[in-house]
C-alpha cells in the first residue's frame, strides 16, 4: 500500500487506505448500484420467465414453420429442383422419397400435424395426408401412379405448389392471412375480395370501438371522480365502495345482468312499452349488437377510469379554483383553464388503462356482441381454442400488440408518458 | 410456540400420509361439467369407484377448451389429465396432432352381451381410430309453443320462413349445421349436401339462403344461450343440443317444443392422452364404462342416445323425473325421420376455410 502512496501524484487526493478518491468513489457507487440491481433482480427474472419468454415463444409461432420440412425430410430437399411454375407434377424420385417419408411418419403417428398445417393453405390436405399415411406401407413402385391412385390430389400441381411453398423453416403465410391476403393457384400473393376479407375489418372495428368505449368511460367517470374528490371523506368513501362493488362482482354475472336489462323482452323495453313510448312489436334491439357490447364494456371498465382520475383529483388543492375565481375567472373558465389541466395525468392514465384492456377484451363481446359486436380478440380466441391454428392466432396477436405499441408511442409523443399518474 | 408449530407440522404430515394411503390414486377425467358430467359420475364413475376403492376419479370441467389445453400440456411435457371427453370432430384433430392414443377397439373394449365385437357394436360411430364413442347427440331446433300460433313448425323450411313465423331466431356462430340446414331448406337433397358444399357456388348458395334471415338471427357461442333466449321469449326458434332442450322443457317446464326435422347427429366420446401416467387403470375403466349396460345407464340421467347399437333397447326411465327416456332420444324412430350425420371427413378438411368465409359473411 505504501508503494501506491509514494507513486501517486502529490496533488491527487487519496482515501485513508491510500486508494485514489476517484477510484474509491466509483467503486462505492458500483457497489450501491449492484446492490440495487440485486434487489430488483428477482422481479426482473420473474417477469422475464413468466412474461417475456412465453410471449415471445408464442409470437415466434407466427413465422415458425418447421413441421412440414421435418416430417417430409427426404421429399422437401428434392422438391427444390422441381419447377413449380410449370404444369407438371414432380417426378418419380420425389414420389419415392415421399413414400419413405410417409411410412416413417405413419410409424411415429406424425403425418397428421403437417397435414393440418397445409390444410390452412389449401383445404383437402388434412384428409389427403391421413389417407396417404394409412396406405403408404403397402405402396409399390411406380410410386407416382400409386400415390395418384390413393387420391388424385397427388396429381394436382396446385397441391405440390403449396407443399413446396410451405416447406421452408419460416413462413409469411400466417401474416398474409391475418392481413386478408392469400395465394392464388399460381402462387402469387393477392388481396382477398371484399366479401371474404375479415381481419382488417375487425381490427378497425376493435380500434374504433375501444376508442369510443374509452371516451364514454371518461365522460362518465369525470363527474363521478370530481364528486368523489370534493365530498367529505365519509360520504366519498361510501360512494367509492359503490364504484368498486361492481368491480368485485364476477364479470359473467355483470354481463348476464346487462342481457336481462337490455334484451327485447327485458326491463328497459318492458318499461318503455308500459309507458307507451314503444309499441309491443317495435321493441328496441339493444343487445347482441354493437350497442350492447359498448354498454356492457363501458360498465365493466368504468372503475379503471374512475380510480386514477379520483386519485389525481384528490391531490389538487381546492385553493387553486378559489384563487382563479378571486382573480376574476368565471366558474367555467376556472374549471377549464385551471382545474382540467391539472387532471391530465389522471385522464392519460385512465385512458390508456381502459383502452388497452378494451382492445383485448373477449368475454363480453362473445356473450353480447352478436354479429356486429365481434372483436378481433374473439377470433384470436377461436384460433387458439377451436381451430388450433396457433400460428394465425400469434400473427393476429402480434399485429394487435404492434398496433398498441404504435399508439403508445404516439401518446408519448403527443402527451408524454411521464405525465401519466396512477395515483 | 415452536413446539406447537412442530406438532402441527407432524400432525399434518401424518394426516397427509393417511389420506394418500386411503386413496392411492387420483385419476383426472376431463369433461363438459354440469348435467353432463353429473350423468357420467352417476352412470360410470361411481359404480367403478365402488369396485376399485383405491382409486378416486376427479372431474375437471374444462371440456370446452380441452383441445388447446391438451396441446399446451403435451408441448410442455406436463400432462396432468388421464382421460378426456371430446366431440368426434375434436378427437379427429387431437388424433391428427398425435395428442391422443390410437385405440384397438376390439382388444380394449367389452363386446356386446350377444358377443358382437365392440367395433361392430359401435359401427360407424368410431369416427377416428383414437375415438371411443359414448353418446349420440343432435343439434336441433327448439321453438316457443306459445309464439307460433296454432300451427307449430314441422320442417326445417319453417325455420327460414319469416312470414309464417315472424320473430328472431338463434343459430350457432359457426358454419357447421347452419350451412347444411340452409341448403336443405333451399331444396338440395340430403345426400348431395356435402357435394354441393364442396364447391364455391354451393357455399355462396348456402350463405345466400342464410342472408334471407340474417337480420333476424341472434348468434350464440355457448350451448346454454339458446335455452335462455327461448325461455326469455327473445327468440321464436333456435338451434342447440337436444339435451339442453330436454332439460328446459321437461325439468324447467318452459313452453318450448322440439323441431326434430333434419337434426344433425354428432358424437361425443373419450380419448386417451398419449403418455398418461395411469394408462393401465384408465384402460380398465374404459372397458367397464363403455360396455352395453353402462352406456344405457347414462341415458337415465340425460337425454343423449347411447353410441352402442346393443344399448338402445335397454334405455329406461329418467332417474328423477320417472319419464320414459326412449321418446326423448334423438335416435328414437319418431324423432329420427330426417337426420343428417355430420360428415367428419368433409369438416376436417373444410372447417378452417368455411369458418373464415362464414365469419367474413357475418362481418359484412
Amino acid at each position: 500500500m505504501s508503494a501506491t502512496v509514494e507513486s501517486a501524484a502529490p496533488e491527487q487526493m487519496v482515501t485513508a487506505d491510500g486508494t485514489p478518491l476517484k477510484v474509491s468513489l466509483a467503486r462505492a457507487r458500483r457497489r450501491a448500484r449492484n446492490r440495487a440491481l440485486l434487489l430488483v433482480a428477482p422481479l426482473f427474472l420473474f417477469i422475464f420467465i413468466t412474461f417475456f419468454i412465453p410471449i415471445f415463444s408464442m409470437l415466434f409461432r407466427s413465422v415458425e414453420n418447421e413441421l412440414v420440412g421435418n416430417t417430409l425430410h427426404r421429399t422437401v430437399p428434392l422438391l427444390q429442383n422441381w419447377d413449380e411454375s410449370g404444369d407438371t407434377i414432380p417426378g418419380e424420385e420425389v414420389f419415392a422419397a415421399l413414400q419413405q417419408d410417409f411410412v416413417e411418419a405413419q410409424k411415429t403417428k406424425s403425418a397428421g400435424r403437417p397435414g393440418r398445417r397445409l390444410n390452412y393453405e389449401k383445404p383437402g390436405f388434412s384428409s389427403l395426408f391421413r389417407k396417404t399415411a394409412r396406405k403408404a406401407q403397402k405402396l409399390e413402385p411406380p410410386y407416382q401412379e400409386a400415390f395418384i391412385k390413393i387420391s388424385k390430389d397427388w396429381g394436382d400441381v396446385e397441391y405440390w405448389r403449396v407443399l413446396k411453398r410451405e416447406s421452408g423453416n419460416y413462413t409469411k403465410s400466417y401474416y398474409l392471412s391475418a392481413l386478408d391476403f392469400s395465394y392464388d393457384p399460381e402462387g402469387n400473393v393477392v388481396k382477398n375480395p371484399g366479401e371474404e376479407s375479415i381481419y382488417i375489418k375487425l381490427f378497425w372495428r376493435t380500434l374504433w370501438m375501444s376508442m369510443l368505449i374509452t371516451v364514454l368511460c371518461l365522460v362518465l367517470a369525470y363527474p363521478i371522480s370530481y364528486l368523489l374528490s370534493t365530498l367529505p371523506a365519509r360520504t366519498s368513501n361510501l360512494l367509492l365502495i359503490l364504484v368498486l362493488l361492481p368491480f368485485w362482482t364476477s364479470l359473467l354475472v355483470r354481463t348476464s345482468a346487462w342481457i336481462a336489462i337490455l334484451q327485447q323482452e327485458g326491463v328497459i323495453n318492458d318499461f318503455l312499452v308500459f309507458l307507451g313510448f314503444l309499441s309491443d312489436d317495435g321493441r328496441l334491439a339493444m343487445i347482441h349488437n354493437q350497442v350492447g357490447t359498448i354498454v356492457a364494456m363501458v360498465h365493466v371498465l368504468l372503475p379503471f377510469m374512475v380510480l386514477p382520475l379520483y386519485s389525481v383529483m384528490k391531490t389538487i388543492p381546492p385553493s387553486y379554483l378559489r384563487a382563479a375565481r378571486s382573480l376574476g375567472a368565471n366558474p367555467f373558465t376556472a374549471f377549464v383553464r385551471v382545474y382540467m389541466p391539472n387532471t391530465v395525468a389522471g385522464i392519460g392514465a385512465g385512458g390508456i388503462l381502459v383502452f388497452i384492456i378494451a382492445i383485448g377484451y373477449y368475454i363480453t363481446p362473445a356473450l353480447v356482441g352478436g354479429q356486429s359486436g365481434t372483436l378481433i380478440s374473439n377470433l384470436i380466441a377461436y384460433h387458439l381454442e377451436t381451430s388450433l391454428n396457433w400460428g394465425l392466432a400469434a400473427a393476429l396477436g402480434a399485429i394487435l400488440l404492434g398496433g398498441v405499441l404504435v399508439l403508445y408511442l404516439l401518446y408519448d409523443k403527443i402527451v408524454g408518458i411521464d405525465n401519466m399518474k396512477l395515483g | 410456540m415452536k413446539k406447537l408449530f412442530t406438532q402441527t407440522l407432524l400432525a399434518a404430515a401424518v394426516a397427509t400420509t393417511a389420506v394418500s394411503t386411503a386413496a392411492a390414486k387420483d385419476l383426472v377425467f376431463v369433461s363438459w361439467g354440469g348435467a353432463y358430467t353429473a350423468s357420467q359420475q352417476k352412470a360410470y364413475h361411481e359404480p367403478w369407484m365402488a369396485m376399485n376403492p383405491d382409486i378416486k376419479i376427479v372431474n375437471d370441467d374444462s371440456g370446452g377448451g380441452a383441445l388447446a389445453k391438451l396441446r399446451a400440456m403435451q408441448e410442455a411435457g406436463n400432462l396432468t389429465w388421464d382421460l378426456v371427453d371430446m366431440t368426434a370432430a375434436s378427437a379427429i384433430v387431437a388424433c391428427d396432432e398425435g395428442l391422443v392414443m390410437e385405440i384397438d377397439h376390439d382388444a380394449l373394449l367389452a363386446a356386446a352381451p350377444d358377443g358382437t365385437p365392440a367395433s361392430k357394436d359401435f359401427g360407424e360411430m368410431i369416427a377416428s381410430p383414437c375415438f371411443i364413442p359414448q353418446i349420440v347427440y343432435s343439434t336441433t331446433i327448439g321453438y316457443r309453443t306459445d309464439m307460433v300460433g296454432d300451427t307449430p313448425p314441422t320442417t326445417i323450411n319453417d325455420f327460414f320462413d319469416l312470414e309464417k313465423y315472424p320473430g328472431k331466431r338463434s343459430l350457432e356462430k359457426l358454419p357447421l349445421n347452419n350451412l347444411e340446414w340452409a341448403l336443405l331448406a333451399d331444396g338440395v337433397p340430403a345426400d348431395q349436401i356435402y357435394e354441393v358444399l364442396d364447391t364455391d357456388e354451393g357455399v355462396k348458395r348456402a350463405l345466400a339462403k342464410l342472408d334471407t334471415i340474417k337480420d333476424h338471427v341472434v348468434w350464440w357461442e355457448k350451448g346454454a344461450q339458446t335455452p335462455q333466449l327461448l325461455a326469455d321469449g327473445e327468440v321464436v326458434m333456435g338451434s342447440t343440443y337436444n339435451g339442453r332442450l330436454f332439460s328446459v322443457i321437461e325439468e324447467e317446464k318452459q313452453p318450448i317444443g322440439m323441431l326434430w326435422d333434419w337434426q344433425v347427429f354428432d358424437l361425443d366420446g373419450w380419448v386417451v392422452p398419449v403418455g398418461g401416467k395411469n394408462e393401465e387403470d384408465v384402460l380398465k375403466y374404459l372397458k367397464f364404462a363403455t360396455d352395453t349396460q353402462r352406456l344405457a345407464d347414462q341415458a337415465k340421467y340425460i337425454s343423449y342416445g347411447p353410441a352402442r347399437a346393443s344399448s338402445a333397447p335397454m334405455v329406461g326411465k329418467h332417474a328423477e323425473l320417472g319419464i320414459d327416456m326412449g321418446p326423448h332420444m334423438p335416435t328414437d324412430p319418431n324423432n329420427a325421420k330426417n337426420t343428417l350425420l355430420y360428415n367428419y371427413e368433409f369438416w376436417a378438411d373444410n372447417t378452417d376455410d368455411l369458418n373464415e368465409k362464414f365469419q367474413a359473411w357475418l362481418a359484412q
